[in-house]
């Protein structure tokens, strides 16, 4: 199964669209579960597969566990938790100039974001069947590494020893 | 004695919740309240303290809100008043975004100290809010190196 998320917060029609336009091309054997968020009218309706609206959090897990390649907006919430859960995602960022989201902070985020063993990054839509592609050929029997699911205890003391030394007041 | 130090953590709902799950280890055996603006995370963290052997940590929510919405803005200010009033933590943390910043700002007007976690989905310029919130941080972090500076924000690692 494949898992295509675009987040908590606002629709993100270029990317339903590149994965109908990869579905066209390839027909791939994968079911496809997409959460899209509130469909207004004027929204982009998939001709390749069904949508849902919102994911609660435990059936999220779920299907997060379930799948075997993410498809997802640049967003930390949905890239953080792939890894988590050893998952391969394919991220598309949001773009600010497209008014998908305030700023180009995906897009440039993506551009810092170390390369990890799992993780695909299409630039655009132009760019991803290609990597839709690449991804399903390098996932076959090549499962990623797992992150922890809590930050680096150095980060994680760090705060603590503040959140302590708060105590004599 | 540090069971009575209360740590109030805030976060919307998305990618700035899943850091703030990540730093969870921070108040380990510490006094929590969590607010955020979907209810159904309260299992989330009612059954990670259970497998923690933590009692249950407080939980509230407010509106969700976007910058454009100003009435739904108004009210989350809101919610954030009445819920800091009754709670008076003595650290208020937070990992964005406009929840978190509203949280820090009436936090300190009730004494309590404030720790700004910038996003990590910022790498190239801090968030609004994180630009907006410095002077009202005790400990205003970003979490990429190169965006830390001798007046802040500090770099003390990242989520990731």
């Amino acid at each position: 199964m494949i898992f295509l998320t675009i987040g908590t917060h606002e629709p993100f029609d270029r990317l339903a669209k590149a994965v109908d336009v990869w579905i066209d091309q390839t027909s791939p054997k994968h079911e496809i579960f997409a959460q899209i968020v509130s469909p207004t009218s004027d929204a982009y309706r998939p001709r390749n597969f069904e949508t849902v609206a919102h994911v609660p959090p435990a059936e999220y897990e779920k299907r997060i566990i379930q799948a075997d390649l993410i498809v997802s907006h640049a967003g930390m919430g949905s890239i953080l938790t792939a890894f988590t859960h050893g998952k391969p995602i394919v991220i598309m960022p949001r773009r600010g100039h497209l008014h998908e989201t305030r700023n180009d902070h995906q897009y440039t985020t993506v551009k810092h974001l170390k390369k990890r063993a799992g993780l695909f990054v299409a630039n655009d839509e132009t760019e991803f069947s290609g990597v839709m592609n690449k991804a399903l050929e390098t996932i076959v029997g090549d499962t990623p590494p797992h992150l922890s699911p809590v930050a680096d205890i150095g980060f994680t003391d760090a705060i603590r020893n503040f959140l302590l030394s708060s105590n004599n007041n | 004695m540090n069971s009575e130090l209360h740590v109030m953590a805030v976060a919307s709902a998305g990618g700035h919740w899943v850091q703030l799950m990540r730093l969870r280890p921070a108040w380990k055996g510490l006094r929590v309240t969590y607010v955020t603006t979907d209810p159904n995370f309260y299992q989330v963290v009612d059954q990670y303290a259970e497998s923690q052997g933590e009692p249950p940590p407080g939980f509230h929510t407010v509106v969700e809100a976007n910058r454009w919405q100003k009435w739904r803005l108004i009210k989350q200010f809101l919610g954030i008043v009445f819920i800091m009033a009754r709670k008076r933590p003595d650290v208020v943390l937070s990992t964005g975004a406009a929840p978190g910043y509203f949280a820090l700002r009436i936090g300190r007007l009730f004494g309590a100290r404030t720790i700004w976690i910038d996003s990590i989905a910022n790498a190239e310029e801090l968030s609004m809010s994180g630009q907006r919130i410095g002077k009202h941080a005790d400990l205003w972090l970003t979490q990429w190196e190169h965006l830390a500076k001798p007046e802040g924000p500090e770099y003390l690692g990242s989520v990731l």
